[in-house]
């Protein structure tokens, strides 16, 4: 049976409401590496039975990239803009495929008059495993293969989720290692504050390449990311190690999506 | 006599002090108060709670232990020892010896015994602060900011605490030969020595003293005091001039901390009004202005200059004892670039104490505009474009000090007040505005994922 995922607008004209609202956001919707994770994720919200929508062409940048890099005009446009679609429709519920989408619609939506319960995608999954949902086949491929988790900086240290990435991760019964700066020290890849938009300013070396030698020396095979943003950095990252041949960059979705036999 | 001139020197060195102090207080004060307002007074509980965990619990310095314990060997050798600060201070105005040693009897020899190993806990600690800060290759020590004066006014506070606690020992050690002596029957002309204390540290000292004659250890007991408390207050008067001035806004910057997640941003409410008459559909809308008001001259938005920031960011700018854990962490400064958190909290205070300084040496030109800003004269954008606003510096100060704060409040007075930005930034502000995305994609291309997925499963 084809998957087919509606959007909001659909089945509004259908008369009908879902539960969850999925906010795919940009690098999702439209890079090419990132709308795989996408993918993942909405399989698994298909496996695991979670009625949900979209937006579609509906959806419109949080703003978040344009905030952090000065914009406020911008970011309130976007905001006052999207409020008034999520806001339209009655959303109660949100899970986001992105951390900065997530902290965003959680943290500074509200006092603009957007409240909306917002998960980050690791966080449901982590829910739906828990719940017995999501079935994790016993031959899955990273049985006893060693993860690293990199920490998305607005997950983690921005709000404070650690356990419920490194939780879903359990669940694939691998050898779980941390990297040398994990958790509230954990290193940015160094695309957040608008720096993936942008060439990085004049230094000794880049920041993913440092972070990289985090993960090299953890000898995880496995980098499990939870940000589009942040897996275009490692895997470059991996690349300029010359290592892309046998460290895998994968998004948690993707990684709970294959042991779950969705992909 | 040489009593009460003793006395009236004391009392006017304590005079002068306490004068000097306060009028810098009074400055520091007024130069925080030049910033922004904002309404910090929510929460209350929490913050009394965030203040005694993070200000006196240290729990964030404890972070890295071997600098944590010892700095809290320090703060509880300074917060205890000022106790007998206390009766050196009633000794000295009323030319009393150990006033409080008749009152507490038992507890007093204990009280000094705890004071003589604090004190010799500090000045281990501040030994070793020492080596770590001139000798021991620690990266975070060695940044270019803190060249020159960072550097002395660091050094200088750890000898001179050095100075303090051997003067301190020097001193109790005289005062127990002196002791002893008179116990012994030898020494009866010493009417003011009682006795009194326990010297469980300072004993080790008394054996560089014992050869002295009885008016040596006279000096020696009462130099040291001298010393001991000139020392103190000089420090008194230092302090504010110093990075060590965190020693007490520590408290207050932790009870106003920024109580919500360290990924939230604050919506400005400036914008939020001009996004509002907006979308009210309204174009001419506008909001009654109060009539015969003169309007006030519009805020600028962002930060331009260290006025623009709020009170609580000067205050944090005030706070910083230039430890360095932001800049350890900060991924751009790990790979090279300009970027130092650290150097962002000095600039600011540099910078205020410099507005300050203008607005006292003219005080009938209000006007004190010296043509120079923080952004621009202190801080460049080359430093400001290299954050990737991680929020690690905020997480690694100790005293909850956000130097991402200033660096995005300066962002928003480029774009805001400037346009001034990397041309890929621009690019990404513009397809934001035209398509809803930072990339260059068209909005009806959103849900072709789904239709992807459709065909593929």
């Amino acid at each position: 049976m084809a998957l087919t995922v509606p959007t909001l607008a659909e089945m509004n004209a259908r008369g009908e409401s879902t539960e969850v609202l999925f906010w795919v956001g940009c690098a999702g919707s439209f890079d090419d590496r990132a709308k795989r994770i996408t993918k993942a994720i909405a399989r698994i919200l298909h496996a695991a039975e979670v009625p949900f929508a979209v937006l579609g062409a509906e959806e419109s940048c949080t703003g978040d990239p344009a905030k952090r890099a000065g914009n406020e005009f911008l970011f309130q446009m976007q905001a006052a803009q999207n409020i008034a679609v999520l806001n339209g429709y009655g959303v109660k519920r949100i899970v986001t495929g992105c951390p900065h989408c997530f902290n965003t619609l959680k943290n500074e939506y509200p006092e603009l008059g957007g409240e909306y319960e917002v998960l980050h995608h690791t966080q449901f999954i982590q829910q739906l495993i828990n719940d017995g949902r999501l079935r994790i086949s016993d031959g899955n491929p990273f049985k006893g293969r060693r993860i690293t988790f990199h920490d998305p900086c607005y997950l983690g240290r921005g709000n404070g989720e650690y356990d419920a990435p490194r939780a879903a991760l359990e669940a694939l019964d691998a050898d779980l290692v941390e990297m040398r700066r994990c958790k509230k020290n954990g290193l940015c890849c160094g695309a957040g504050g608008a720096q993936m938009f942008k060439d990085a300013e004049k230094g000794d070396r880049e920041v993913n390449h440092e972070r990289t030698d985090d993960v090299l020396a953890s000898g995880a095979k496995v980098v499990a990311t939870g940000c589009p943003f942040c897996n275009t950095m490692m895997t470059d990252g991996v690349k300029n190690a010359e290592r892309e041949e046998d460290i895998d960059v994968k998004d948690i979705a993707e990684l709970i999506a294959e042991a779950a036999d969705l992909l | 006599m040489t009593h009460f001139v003793g006395q009236l020197i004391f009392a006017l060195l304590l005079g002068t002090a306490g004068f000097l102090f306060g009028k810098r207080i009074l400055q520091i004060r007024r130069n925080i108060n030049l910033g922004r307002d904002i309404d910090l007074s929510d929460r209350k509980s929490e913050r009394w709670a965030t203040m005694a965990r993070v200000a006196m619990g240290q729990s964030k310095m404890v972070v890295r232990p071997v600098a944590g314990i010892m700095h809290i060997v320090i703060y509880a050798g300074f917060i205890l020892i000022n106790i007998e600060v206390l009766e050196i201070l009633v000794d000295g105005l009323f030319g009393t010896h150990r006033v409080f040693a008749p009152f507490l009897g038992g507890l007093y020899g204990f009280l000094i015994g705890t004071f003589e190993w604090l004190a010799l806990g500090v000045l281990v600690a501040c030994v070793v602060f020492l080596v770590r800060r001139n000798i021991l290759p620690i990266a975070r020590f060695r940044s270019p900011e803190m060249k020159g004066w960072p550097k002395n006014d660091a050094n200088i506070i750890l000898a001179v605490e050095v100075l303090l606690m051997f003067a301190f020992l020097s001193m109790n050690a005289a005062d127990s030969i002196a002791q002893a002596r008179i116990l012994e029957g030898v020494w009866t002309d010493a009417h003011h020595y009682i006795n009194a204390g326990s010297f469980p540290v300072s004993q080790w000292l008394a054996p560089l003293y014992a050869g002295l004659s009885d008016a040596g250890i006279v000096a020696v007991e009462r130099g040291a005091w001298w010393f001991h408390i000139v020392g103190i207050l000089a420090f008194l008067v230092y302090v504010p001039y110093s990075k060590h001035f965190h020693i007490f806004l520590a408290f207050p910057n932790t009870w106003y901390s920024d109580l919500t997640p360290s990924g939230s941003l604050d919506n400005m409410a400036s914008v939020k009004k001009e996004v509002d008459l907006m979308m009210s559909g309204d174009p001419f809308a506008a909001p009654a202005e109060p009539a015969g008001d003169v309007p006030a001259e519009p805020a600028r938005f962002g930060a331009k200059d260290a006025t623009d920031l709020t009170w609580k960011q000067l205050m944090e700018a005030y706070s910083c004892t230039e430890c360095g854990r932001c800049t350890s962490v900060c991924p751009a400064n790990a790979t090279g670039k300009l970027l130092s958190p650290r150097k962002i909290m000095m600039d600011t205070r540099d910078r205020i104490e410099e507005i300050g300084k203008a607005k006292d040496a003219s005080t009938d030109h209000p006007d004190t505009a010296d043509g120079k800003t923080l952004l621009g004269d202190y801080i460049s954008e080359e430093e400001l474009w290299a954050c990737t606003s991680c929020q690690a510096c905020v997480d690694a100060c100790p005293i909850n000090i956000s130097p991402m704060g200033i660096i995005l409040d300066m962002r928003r007075s480029l774009i805001m007040e400037d346009s001034k930005a990397p041309e890929p930034i621009t690019a990404m502000f513009n397809n934001v505005e035209n398509n809803g995305a930072p990339w260059a994609f068209p909005a009806a291309d959103r849900g072709k994922w789904t239709d992807e997925l459709s065909s593929e499963s």
